[in-house]
């Protein structure tokens, strides 16, 4: 049988994607995998028993990504984001205010949800977000943060938050049409 | 006082994150009533919440 280290290090290719995913920078998704792990190892005790390895694991590693959102913000590693997607979402209007191209319903979206290959261009989608907008966005719909807590982390006003909570929605509604519902 | 859809879909967002104020709660109802498209995009957000609480 494997050692506890050994299976917890199985995990690390898949805690890297994760922290990655959301952190936006390879080097603070290493850190905070490497940290994640350690704590790991540190606290075996505390997975005794549970049914799955990769969920406690997950588990930790979520407080090690919001520590180095933390860190980040005080360090305001991240610069803003530009603002040319502004722009980019004016474009989904015409100067009324009135859709250019009007959303209609996506067929049978329970489905989706059972594919792997829809989320992997929901991952792909989210990709192609500017780093803090994808920040933000992560935080509140993956990991359930507030909106108040959202802004504090990343040193943003709540207007601005909620404004980056829209583009990032505004972006994957139109990329996920484009590249999975199409049209 | 009648929202346009660009309006719309920013307080729909804005839903997703805070409880909005009874007037604009109330200009969004109206508007997504008689709004087909607005309707079917408030739907996509709410798919877009669940694909990505999901994701793993």
């Amino acid at each position: 049988m494997k050692s506890f280290a050994a299976r917890v290090e199985e995990e690390r290719p898949y805690l890297i994607r994760y922290a990655s995913l959301q952190l936006r920078d390879s080097h603070a998704a290493e850190d905070a995998v490497q940290e994640a792990l350690v704590a790991a190892l540190a606290g075996e005790a505390g997975f005794a028993g549970r049914s799955n390895l990769r969920t406690w694991l997950t588990g930790i590693l979520k407080h090690k990504i919001v520590d180095i959102i933390r860190r980040a913000s005080r360090e305001n590693a991240l610069a803003p984001d530009p603002l040319a997607e502004v722009a980019e979402l004016d474009a989904l209007f015409d100067e009324t205010g009135h859709w250019a191209d009007a959303p209609s319903a996506w067929p049978d979206p329970g489905n989706s949800l059972e594919q792997k290959q829809f989320f992997a261009v929901l991952e792909e989608c989210l990709a192609r977000l500017p780093a803090k907008t994808a920040r933000a966005f992560m935080m509140r719909e993956h990991m359930g943060f507030e909106t108040d807590e959202i802004c504090q982390e990343i040193g943003v006003t709540p207007t601005h938050c909620w404004v980056l909570l829209y583009r990032a929605r505004m972006a994957l509604r139109e990329c996920l049409q484009t590249n999975w519902f199409r049209k | 006082m009648k929202l346009t859809c660009k309006e719309a879909t920013r307080l729909v967002s804005q839903g997703l994150d805070r409880k909005l104020g009874p007037r604009d709660w109330l200009r969004l109802r109206f508007h997504l009533a008689i709004c087909d498209a607005c309707a079917a995009f408030t739907r996509q957000m709410e798919f877009l919440r669940r694909a990505i609480q999901r994701l793993s």
